[in-house]
């Protein structure tokens, strides 16, 4: 067996895991959602099972190096940590519906790296520049914090819909406005990470898919949520408000060590390998926003009134800064006309 | 009444900086305004501004300072601000802290820890008596420093603390960006960044520096010995190899392979492996005598095709196609053409068979140069012994004294981060009650943050004390 067939089947088995949270949580199966913990195990084993395997058939082929050196070997490892995260937060507060908002990241990250016509599993020898144990480090650091970002983001969506359900029937007509603004732009942005860069589709199209996404899920929510009973019970399986917006900050203190960690590391093999640990170009500048983003959440939470909600907006703004930092800076413009007998190394 | 006014200025003035509202705009500016610059490409050439934005789009981008705007002074502000915000903060709030952080003698308040929302109260079927030894023996097992406290009835408290010096933990990470753009500003006043390319085998000690600002010399040449490189069988680059020495008095004082990643270090200058290029192939030089063999290459615009053949000067050659002769006449080292110097040349008579004879001048450096003529044939020479390739290394210069400090800043702020988001400053409270039958024992917990864990713990302290009671009654 392959590499690459294990990983794939892995995806699968994080698409299942999914599933089987989310089913759990809206059809109240206890069961679905113990089979999904059980899933995420297989799925986090074969993960690190096809990590290893790949590890090992670098060296086989003779280029021999830790799988963590292009687009498809960081997602792999991106969704071997979130479903870390995950195992983790779920052993420690005993919640199973985390997995519904958590699980599906981990699965797309794997879609991506599996399906998307953009992303070559091939094993690829390392180039010059990628010849450096701080680039290994550097990786491993941004990737363990990128997952903790990830499950403060799920966490974060929950409270907001929490919220949300909450002043369904109340007053806060606006701020429920709001909060019900801040999903449908995120589910557009997944719907088009989905239909636009995993499978490929145009760019029209991709955004129509989206929409449509969108719209799927938002009636099934307006279905969902039309009887006070539905609703009430969607909800109580959910942890306290309190205590998501309090693993929220947990999980962004912890992101914030890695992500800077992870900014120091690259910053050092940028200094070993091209003499200047800093140099404003923008994948830099984007994982250098992403920082402020968090810094920023991290202090606004020592403000009066800063807690809950806008705190959840921080995070959501801060994971969309995590996802162009990884995925959108290739996006970019550049004016670049490189000189034809100077081969920049990079 | 000024003075009083100006007092008030000043108040505001440093609340005003001492404010972490101030950080959240800041941080927030920095964030949207950086996106700026990963939008619109940086320190282009002018030209590919006017192409992409048109010349007033360009002009705008200017004024704006956009085309180079991480070194603009706007977003320098933006830094100093934050630095400034910062200090005032730190400076502010530590003063209200450091008597607690550095008091001679932890100070316990029992009002305080009772009103705390991180208790745990057990009871047990143990006299209060051997409650009173299990606080003191799992106490004393983890906290080194036991204060008793009277406390109602008579009754006395045993409080302990820990980690009292992770309060210091935020000013520490404070302090690390402080260094860190310090580190930043000292490179780039006493630092320069540039590059130069070397053909192997030539020396230099100017580099061309990189913000425009023209070259510099360096305290030693540089030397390429030989420049290699090396593929996968995919064709993937695999190594880039300069052997490099350093010379001064036209002595080598130090010598070095490096590659990608591993850089030359010497006196406080690093030469790094940054590109490569081959070189045009060498020509002969002004004056020097002619080539011993010609290699003429013929394209007949008749079928399209390119011959080589070989000659010397002197020599008579036979075209193919039946298209005449070429006659090799002379070597010029200095050749004109209307007035402008063509270098070394090669003057030549070509004969089409019943046409009168034409003379060329066939420059060696211009390959086209014939084509102009727009002859039946374009004929174009270059000396026939092939030139072993020759290679430039391309090496970015630099030297950057701020650089420990920024490192430095680099490990504190980790350290720092690590103490301030997983240590806490924990005090605990332990009280002893008589019950009708046995006893209680209340744990009682005040921390700065993480409330939830020392809960955890306060609850397993409690367990763990009315089981070291338990044991202890029944010995
Ligand atoms: C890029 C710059 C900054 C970084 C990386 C940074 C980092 C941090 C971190 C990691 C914490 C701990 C957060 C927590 O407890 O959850 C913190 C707390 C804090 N920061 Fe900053 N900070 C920065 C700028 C500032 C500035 C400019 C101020 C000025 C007002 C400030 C004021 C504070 C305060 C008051 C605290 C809380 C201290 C406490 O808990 O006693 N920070 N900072």
């Amino acid at each position: 067996m392959t590499s690459s067939l294990l990983l794939s089947v892995t995806t699968f088995i994080y698409g299942l895991a999914a599933v089987l949270y989310i089913a759990g949580w809206v059809f109240r199966r206890p069961l679905a959602a113990r089979l999904g913990t059980w899933s995420v195990w297989a799925a986090v084993a074969g993960n690190a099972a096809g990590f290893i395997l790949r590890w090992i058939e670098s060296y086989r082929m003779g280029i021999g190096h830790a799988p963590l050196s292009n687009l498809y070997e960081s997602l792999v490892f991106f969704a071997w940590t979130i479903g870390v995260s995950h195992l983790v937060i779920e052993h420690r507060y005993r919640n199973r519906v985390i997995g519904a908002f958590t699980l599906p990241l981990a699965f797309l990250a794997m879609a991506y790296a599996s399906l998307s016509p953009y992303v070559s599993d091939r094993i690829q020898p390392l180039i010059p520049a990628l010849k450096s144990n701080w680039l290994i480090a550097h990786v491993i650091t941004c990737f363990i914090g990128y997952a903790a970002f990830a499950v403060g983001f799920g966490l974060s969506i929950m409270y907001l819909l929490s919220k949300i359900a909450a002043a369904a029937d109340g007053r806060s007509g606006q701020r429920r406005a709001a909060d019900v603004l801040v999903l449908q732009f995120f589910l557009v942005g997944l719907g088009l990470i989905l239909f636009r860069f995993i499978l490929g589709w145009p760019f029209g199209a991709g955004l129509a898919g989206a929409v449509a996404m969108a719209a799927v899920v938002d009636l099934a929510a307006w279905l969902l949520g039309r009887q006070q009973r539905v609703r009430d019970e969607l909800f109580t399986r959910f942890p306290e408000p309190s205590l998501m917006d309090l693993l929220t900050h947990q999980t962004v203190m912890f992101g914030f060590v890695f992500l800077s960690a992870g900014i120091i590391t690259g910053a050092i093999w940028a200094n070993s390998a091209w003499g200047r640990y800093w140099g404003w170009d923008p994948k830099e500048t984007w994982s250098l926003i992403t920082w402020f983003v968090y810094a920023t959440l991290l202090h606004a939470r020592l403000m009066r009134g800063w807690q809950g909600r806008r705190i959840a907006y921080l995070s959501i703004l801060g994971f969309i800064a995590v996802l162009f930092t990884y995925f959108g800076v290739n996006l970019l413009p550049g004016l670049h006309s490189y000189g034809a007998m100077a081969q920049q190394l990079r | 009444m000024a003075g009083g006014a100006s007092l008030v200025i000043v108040k505001r003035l440093f609340d005003f900086f001492a404010s972490v509202r101030l950080t959240v705009g800041v941080l927030l500016s920095l964030a949207v305004t950086s996106i700026i610059g990963t939008v619109i490409p940086q320190n282009e050439a002018p030209a590919n501004y006017v192409r992409a934005f048109g010349l007033q789009g360009y002009r705008l981008l200017e004024a704006l300072d956009l085309v180079d705007m991480y070194h603009a002074w706007w977003f320098q502000l933006l830094l100093l601000l934050l630095v400034l915000n910062i200090v005032v903060c730190s400076v502010e709030r530590l003063r209200a802290t450091w008597p607690i952080i550095f008091a001679r003698k932890p100070r316990y308040r029992l009002e305080r820890f009772e009103k705390s929302a991180i208790q745990a109260e057990l009871s047990a079927d143990v006299p209060p008596e051997a409650l009173r030894q299990a606080v003191q023996s799992v106490l004393g097992r983890r906290f080194k420093r036991l204060a008793t406290l009277p406390a109602a009835d008579g009754r006395e408290a045993v409080c302990a603390e820990r980690w009292r010096l992770s309060r210091l933990g935020v000013y520490v990470v404070h302090l690390s960006v402080v260094l860190l753009v310090a580190g930043a500003m000292i490179g780039g006043l006493f630092g320069f960044e540039g590059y130069v390319n070397i053909p192997e085998g030539d020396a230099t000690d100017t580099v061309v520096l990189r913000d425009g600002s023209g070259t510099r010399r360096l305290p030693f040449a540089i030397r390429c010995n030989d420049f290699s490189l090396s593929f996968y069988p995919n064709g993937a680059p695999k190594e880039y190899r300069s052997s490099l020495s350093l010379l001064r008095g036209g002595r080598v004082i130090h010598e070095k392979e490096i590659i990608v990643n591993d850089p030359l270090r010497f006196e406080g200058i690093n030469i790094f492996q940054s590109s490569y290029g081959k070189l045009p192939p060498p020509l002969p030089a002004e004056g020097a005598g002619p080539p011993e063999r010609l290699a003429v290459h013929v394209l007949s615009n008749h079928s399209g095709r390119t011959y080589h053949q070989e000659g010397a000067i002197g020599d008579q050659l036979d075209l193919p196609e039946g298209l005449g002769t070429l006659r090799l006449d002379a070597y010029r080292p200095a050749a004109e053409f209307m007035g402008q110097p063509l270098g070394p040349a090669v003057e030549a008579t070509l004969v089409h068979p019943g046409q009168e004879p034409i003379k060329l001048t066939l420059p060696l450096r211009f390959a086209a140069f014939d084509k102009m003529r727009r002859g039946r044939v374009a004929i174009a020479v270059a000396s026939a012994v092939p030139m072993p390739e020759r290679y430039y290394t391309g090496l970015q210069v630099t030297r950057d004294p701020g650089v420990r400090v920024v490192y430095v800043a680099f490990a504190v702020m980790i350290i720092g981060c690590l103490v301030t988001f997983f240590m806490s400053h924990q005090q605990l409270c332990v009280v002893v009650r008589p019950r009708r039958r046995g006893s209680a024992v209340a744990v009682y917990g005040v921390t700065n943050r993480n409330k939830m864990a020392m809960h955890r713990q306060v609850e397993l302290l409690a367990r763990r004390i009315v089981a070291a009671a338990g044991q202890t009654a029944r010995a």
